[in-house]
């Protein structure tokens, strides 16, 4: 996890348990807190599927940053991923998405 | 190869990491079938939300694998089955539910949108088996 | 996996415990089955040169006739086989897979030059006449029951037709599958109008299949051309109901997933009022009415410099 400029930026990796996508949870928001970080960028270009769980875990850690007064927002979707979320029914409407980390950035540096 | 017609590829669904291992095996199969990215995004993450339910809801269980085919079209089968306490009210588990969160709404309901045939046969006390298939698009 | 061992204590394979079925009391040396088995075999060479002459070999082994020879050989003996294992009526019996490609050859020959489905059927079932004339042979010659034979024989055939049948349904299949595919590749083509914008002219009706397909190969662009905004224009599309309206719907979030924004634009009068009566809220899709001002919003939008 880095730390730029105010904005905590965490890689999701390939695979995910349950368990170490629990820990990425916690660990970002204790970070979150600790720094008093204005923005979290989660880039999940490396991750092949978000299923419920996951997807369920993105809205929660935003919702959760927000209360610490800061945005989140996810970078770097790959297109089957957000086919197939969509399809689900899944469409984490209070997610903040960017095309990438940079874009991300951008974004959060802008206001 | 394990997956000739008739010889299933089995895996366990005991814990977490077992998930990934059902996946990686999804993949290995949806790509066998010849799908796209996409087809293969969704069969991977529909055997991520079943595996997952027969985990956490089934109290772990099994998945069988297989390459199937059809005039023109090559797909994969995956049946999974556990032992726990069933759903007594499968129309119900369908519906989704994101609010509450633990239910097993999503990960049924999300399942089922992304495969082409869904089936869920449980009974209460007598576990729950959900079939699932889908085909590649791209002809053989 | 044992439960058939009480009735066969020798272990014999499997074939010669099914050919016993269908009589129940095990294989009579003459039933009509064993005989027809036994006149294909016996009389291979008769039967193969009697098949050469014929349409379906005759019409595809224009080279030579001993091409059609050999191609009948390996029918003649496919029967045999399936005859000797007591399978007549299945058609996926182990003898009849070994003649599929080869009928599937010979029937896409036939189709190629211009045969119908009916007439493949016709062709194939003629193959009888010198089938059946062997048989009759065989079994008077063999004292057996040439009635049984006969039924047999025709069961075979019959048979035959519809492995044939499904090897030319198999074959059109495959043929409609790619060119379903061919058509939705071609009909959605991800145009990019400028550095950064897409664009899909949707024409047509726009079904789930065809809904995917423009989906995907949008996302696809989104990554490729680094895009910022994507354009749906709907000037082609005749009516919107429900169901297309929540295909563009999806895409639109697809889009929002990853990163970009969509815009939808050619909403005519009438399918706004479409929209609007049905009650369909495409709330959180931005909607212009010409791909023009859609485009000029993405200019706009991602602070290209004002071109006019």
């Amino acid at each position: 996890m880095l730390e730029l400029d105010g904005v905590l930026l965490a890689s999701v990796q390939t695979e995910l348990t349950d368990a170490t996508v629990v820990a990425l949870q916690e660990d970002l928001l204790d970070r979150a807190a600790a720094t008093g970080a204005d923005g979290v960028v989660i880039d999940v270009s490396a991750v092949e599927i978000i299923d419920s769980y996951l997807a369920r875990v993105l809205t929660e850690i935003t919702l959760a940053v927000r209360m610490l007064a800061a945005r989140t927002v996810v970078a770097g979707m790959r297109p089957a991923v957000a086919v197939t979320l969509v399809e689900m029914g899944l469409d984490l409407p209070e997610v903040e998405t960017a095309r990438s980390s940079a874009h991300a950035l951008e974004m959060l540096a802008r206001r | 190869m394990g997956g000739a017609p008739g010889a299933p590829t089995v895996l366990p669904i005991r814990s977490d990491g077992d998930l990934i291992r059902v996946r990686r095996a999804a993949r290995e199969a949806a790509v066998r079938a010849g799908m796209s990215l996409a087809e293969q995004t969704r069969m991977i993450t529909a055997s991520s939300e079943l595996a997952r339910n027969a985990l956490v809801h089934g109290g772990g269980g099994r998945v069988e694998i297989s390459d199937v085919t059809r005039p023109g079209r090559r797909g994969v089968r995956m049946v999974f089955l556990d032992e726990g306490p069933g759903i007594p009210d499968v129309a119900r588990a369908l519906t989704d539910g994101f609010s509450t969160g633990t239910g097993l709404g999503l990960g049924l309901g999300g399942a089922r949108r992304l495969v082409e045939e869904f089936r869920v046969d449980s009974r209460p006390g007598r576990g729950t088996t959900v079939t699932i298939v889908s085909w590649s698009r791209s002809p053989t | 996996m044992n439960d058939g061992a009480w009735n066969t204590p020798v272990s014999p394979g499997d074939d010669s415990r099914r050919a016993a079925a269908p009589n129940g009391s095990g294989a009579r040396p003459h039933d009509g089955t064993a005989l027809v088995a036994e006149a294909l075999r016996s009389r291979r060479e008769q039967l193969a040169q009697r098949w050469a002459d014929a349409t379906p070999f005759r019409a595809v082994y224009v080279a030579g006739r001993d091409a059609a020879v050999g191609a009948a050989h390996r029918l003649v003996d496919a029967l045999a086989e399936v005859a000797g294992s007591g399978h007549c009526a299945d058609p996926s019996a182990p003898g009849f897979e070994r003649v599929r490609p080869q009928l599937a050859e010979m029937l896409a020959e036939r189709g190629a030059a211009g045969a119908t489905a009916a007439q493949l059927g016709a062709e194939v079932a003629e193959l009888r006449h010198a089938l059946l004339a062997l048989v009759r042979d065989h079994a008077s010659h063999e004292g057996g029951d040439a009635g049984d034979a006969v039924v047999a024989a025709m069961e075979l055939v019959g048979t035959l037709r519809l492995v044939a049948m499904e090897t030319v349904l198999d074959r059109d299949a495959g043929i409609i599958a790619r060119q379903r595919q061919e058509i939705l590749d071609t009909a959605t083509p991800v145009l990019r109008l400028w550095d950064g914008v897409l664009a899909v002219p949707l024409i047509g009706t726009l079904d789930s299949a065809r809904s995917q397909v423009m989906t995907e190969a949008l996302l696809e662009g989104i990554v490729e051309q680094r895009a910022e905004v994507a354009i749906l224009d709907i000037t082609g599309v005749p009516m919107v109901d429900t169901v297309v309206a929540q295909h563009l719907m999806r895409t639109a979030t697809a889009v929002r997933l990853m990163g970009a924004t969509c815009v939808l634009s050619g909403i005519r009068p009438q399918i706004a009022q479409t929209i609007a009566a049905l009650g369909i809220d495409l709330g959180g899709i931005r909607t212009r009415s010409t791909l023009a001002d859609a485009l000029a919003w993405a200019l706009r939008h991602i602070g290209a410099p004002a071109g006019g």
